[in-house]
């Protein structure tokens, strides 16, 4: 975890002066990632400490059966589950264990589990950095997508936005409103547009106007459609004409509330759209997103943001650490 | 759509019939795995708990354990214990007799409650009933655009008051507008929210006891999981539901959450939503979704979904010229785009039992893609061709593959692959229902599932060119032949 900290650090320091803002924006920020967290476990209850007493409890066939009811309503799914039960069932089993001890043992386990290598966004070596979003319907690509361009906006990036979704009554609209929201530009298509010709020239207006990074929209797919996922790849490579190296990210966006369907959608868009990382969104409900552990485990897809919040502020750098605590406790 | 539920159910019932007999410890294994795959389907555990409690204490009766066919009878009971909590049906709107019926959509952000609000006017319209929309969904922008546009694709006229904060106030003057029109029906579109924000969900009520609308409908996402027990249960609370629409359950989601919905709220299943077009929404019907997790396959639905299709007018014509061996390319052209919208075909093969896998085959995208060259093809074809396709010949054959941009010898493939289907077309629409049930399952029985294409092949193919299926089944026979000579050696 020192690893993924001294990244943070080294981001915040290259951030130019504003180092000490940047600084309090962090605890800002995992505050808020905290505070979204919260109101989980005020409604669902999935804090394991229910699952003890004051003097500690025996770890029997019941205990880990109740263990194993809690690790699965995270969405973690039935296997990830199982297996970080057997192991607490392998370490401790007859003994009086205090909660401290089990919370510690299941942390240590889930750490490893999302243990993941760059949760920075990739950044083109020159010119714009174009970063791709895509998902199944409904997921939250369009909400994140503004949240995202404010987030790097506020950074200090010049950012210009591509309403690729041409498909969807008034996503265009929806997304020329955040763009107004956050005073950056953005490249519409006509309705029923090609949407790669649309990304062409989004690529294109951020390399003309010198733009640092270029974000763009496309239409919600289910992973099934294989015409529409051999869509994603016409975009990607029209994406990289204008561009070399384009899109240098492609974030898939998941939503929490989904369950195993979740890894289904990673596979399927990961073989279309080579993802390169995940946009976490609908966390700030009671869905604990717990189907990334398998996700990260299958196709080492990292997490790069989690949603919080239809604001436009509403959006966080992934924390390993917060992520795996909210998952059973505040 | 409930195919991995299915595949998972059906594995831990091999592992039953290998068994041989069935005894009380290798039942409980079999029924763990039934446990497990509900688990990786969706299903809320308190749901799960519930449910295979319900299986055991059946299971491991006497009854089970005796009968010769135990597999049999577990799946009998699984199949009866899915139908008796997913029903019972009830896919009616509940219209008023007279004056205005209002129904409210609600549900998570996401969850598809604009798009099934056009597709709930779309089955209104099909029942010459045109509704109101209400646009109030004053949170995501351009909310009210989306459903003004989806107005405009169906005519259907659409409330909205951009000046207005208060999504009650928008609700309570839509409806009096729609029923000044004279509106029977309108559909109050809200915003989606968290079931845990409280500040939205008292909204939520205050429009419900504002506006008293006679139907709540929850629209769930279809990929839902662990947390449909939550969400479920706090719009049901808060507003006591009338109904469910799952939505997006045209792609793999196992769609377990519709369990879970039902079993907190225990308000009827109305529709699911099935495709992004807003004829894509269907009644809910316990049987065939139970059917359909068992694998069984659900005539029903391939029977109303060939309906759809081809409108009632043009099938009758369509038939007609069918029945009379009077049809040309063109019909066979018209047939094909019908078939050719996205997923349709996939769609109607995966409710025929015993298709299932042909689903897949068709989802690929060289069949797709074949379609669309078809249909090329023939447009490149002049009337006259299109009318009598044997006036076809060298010349024109070149002109036709170089119009459509594609090698010669495929205009004689579709123009025999037409030929060939012709009198098939003819069995099939000269005889009765009963007639066409029975020559589908004969279909269905004649090794249907090894390669489906081939048998719609009535003659024989005498061309040069195979198909690449063709040529991997003459591969297996010539191997199968050397190793007959192989051994004949030995």
């Amino acid at each position: 975890m020192a690893f993924w900290r001294s990244k943070k650090d080294d981001a915040a320091s290259t951030s130019s002066s504003e180092g000490s803002t940047t600084e309090g924006e962090q605890t800002g920020v995992l505050g808020r990632f905290r505070q979204g967290l919260k109101k989980t476990r005020q409604v669902l209850g999935t804090d394991i400490r229910d699952l003890f007493k004051d003097e500690g409890r025996l770890v029997d066939e019941q205990f880990l059966k109740d263990l194993f009811a809690r690790l699965v309503r995270t969405d973690m799914g039935a296997g990830p589950a199982a297996k970080i039960r057997d192991d607490i069932g392998k370490r401790f089993r007859a003994r009086r264990v205090e909660f401290d001890e089990i919370l510690d043992a299941i942390r240590q386990q889930i750490r490893e589990m999302l243990q993941q290598e760059r949760a920075d966004l990739k950044w083109a070596e020159s010119g714009p950095t174009v970063i791709m979003v895509v998902g199944v319907n409904g997921s939250g690509k369009t909400t994140s997508i503004g949240k995202l361009a404010n987030f790097l906006h506020k950074e200090g990036h010049k950012v210009v936005l591509g309403a690729g979704d041409t498909f969807r009554a008034a996503a265009v609209e929806q997304l020329t409103v955040w763009a107004g929201r956050i005073g950056c530009e953005i490249v519409t298509g006509k309705p029923q547009a090609d949407p790669a010709s649309v990304a062409f020239q989004t690529v294109e207006k951020a390399v003309e106007s010198g733009a640092d990074v270029a974000i763009i929209d496309t239409a919600g797919r289910l992973q099934t459609q294989t015409h529409l996922m051999s869509q994603l790849e016409k975009i990607r490579r029209v994406a990289g004409k204008r561009c070399e190296g384009a899109p240098h990210e492609t974030l898939l966006v998941l939503d929490a509330t989904a369950g195993q369907n979740a890894i289904s959608q990673a596979r399927g868009f990961s073989e279309a759209a080579e993802c390169t990382g995940i946009v976490l969104a609908k966390l700030d409900g009671s869905a604990k997103g717990g189907v990334v552990i398998p996700i990260l485990e299958q196709f080492s897809l990292p997490v790069k943001f989690v949603g919080l919040g239809e604001g436009i502020d509403d959006l966080a750098r992934f924390d390993t650490d917060a992520f795996t605590d909210a998952l059973f406790t505040e | 759509m409930f195919d991995s539920l299915s595949e998972g159910l059906q594995s831990a019932f091999k592992s039953l019939r290998g068994k041989g007999k069935l005894t009380e410890s290798n039942m409980r294994e079999g029924l763990q795995t039934v446990e497990q795959a509900l688990l990786e389907a969706d299903v809320s555990y308190p749901v799960v708990e519930q449910f295979m409690q319900h299986v055991t204490e059946r299971a491991l009766g006497k009854r089970v354990l005796l009968s010769l066919r135990p597999h049999e009878e577990l799946v009998r009971i699984v199949y009866e214990e899915l139908v008796e909590i997913l029903g019972p049906v009830d896919a009616s709107l509940h219209l008023k007799k007279t004056g205005c019926t209002v129904l409210m959509l609600c549900g998570l952000q996401g969850s598809g409650k604009t798009t099934t609000c056009g597709k709930l006017s779309q089955l209104l319209l099909e029942q010459k009933i045109k509704p109101t929309l209400v646009a109030a969904d004053l949170q995501r922008p351009a909310a009210i655009e989306q459903l003004h546009v989806i107005g405009r694709q169906l005519d259907v006229p659409v409330y909205s008051d951009p000046g207005e904060k208060d999504p009650v106030k928008v609700c309570q003057a839509g409806v009096k507008q729609a029923e000044a029109n004279g509106s029977r029906v309108v559909i109050l579109d809200t915003a989606g929210r968290l079931a845990i924000d409280q500040e939205l969900m008292a909204e939520l009520s205050r429009i419900d006891k504002k506006v008293s609308p006679d139907q709540v409908y929850l629209v769930v996402d279809g990929m839902t999981g662990q947390d449909a027990v939550n969400s479920a249960g706090a719009f049901n609370a808060e507003l006591e539901l009338d109904g469910v629409v799952m939505t997006k359950l045209d792609g793999d989601a196992r769609g377990g959450a519709l369990l879970s919905v039902k079993s907190v709220t225990g308000v009827p299943i109305k529709f699911i939503g099935t495709g992004e077009h807003l004829d894509a929404l269907e009644p809910f019907r316990p049987e065939g979704m139970a059917s359909r997790i068992l694998q069984m396959g659900d005539m029903v639905a391939a029977a109303r979904e060939a309906h759809r299709i081809v409108d009632e007018e043009e099938r009758e014509k369509l038939e007609e010229k069918m029945a009379s061996g009077e049809m040309t390319l063109d019909d066979f052209k018209q047939l094909m785009e019908k078939i050719a919208k996205p997923g349709l075909m996939g769609k109607m093969m995966s409710l025929i039992p015993g298709m299932g896998q042909m689903k897949e085959m068709l989802d690929n995208e060289d069949v797709t893609g074949g379609v669309a060259q078809t249909i090329g093809l023939i447009n490149s074809m002049t009337k006259a061709e299109r009318r009598d396709p044997k006036i076809i010949d060298a010349p024109r054959r070149a002109r036709i593959a170089a119009g459509a941009g594609v090698q010669a010898p495929l205009v004689n493939q579709v123009v025999k692959q037409f030929e060939q289907m012709k009198p098939l077309m003819k069995m099939m629409a000269g005889g009765s229902a009963a007639d066409r049930m029975q020559m589908m399952r004969q279909m269905q029985s004649g090794g249907m599932a090894g390669n489906p294409m081939m048998n719609m092949k009535v003659k024989q193919n005498t061309g040069k060119r195979l198909s690449s299926a063709e040529k991997a089944k003459q591969r297996k026979q010539r191997e199968k032949q050397l190793r007959r000579a192989r051994r004949g050696k030995k």
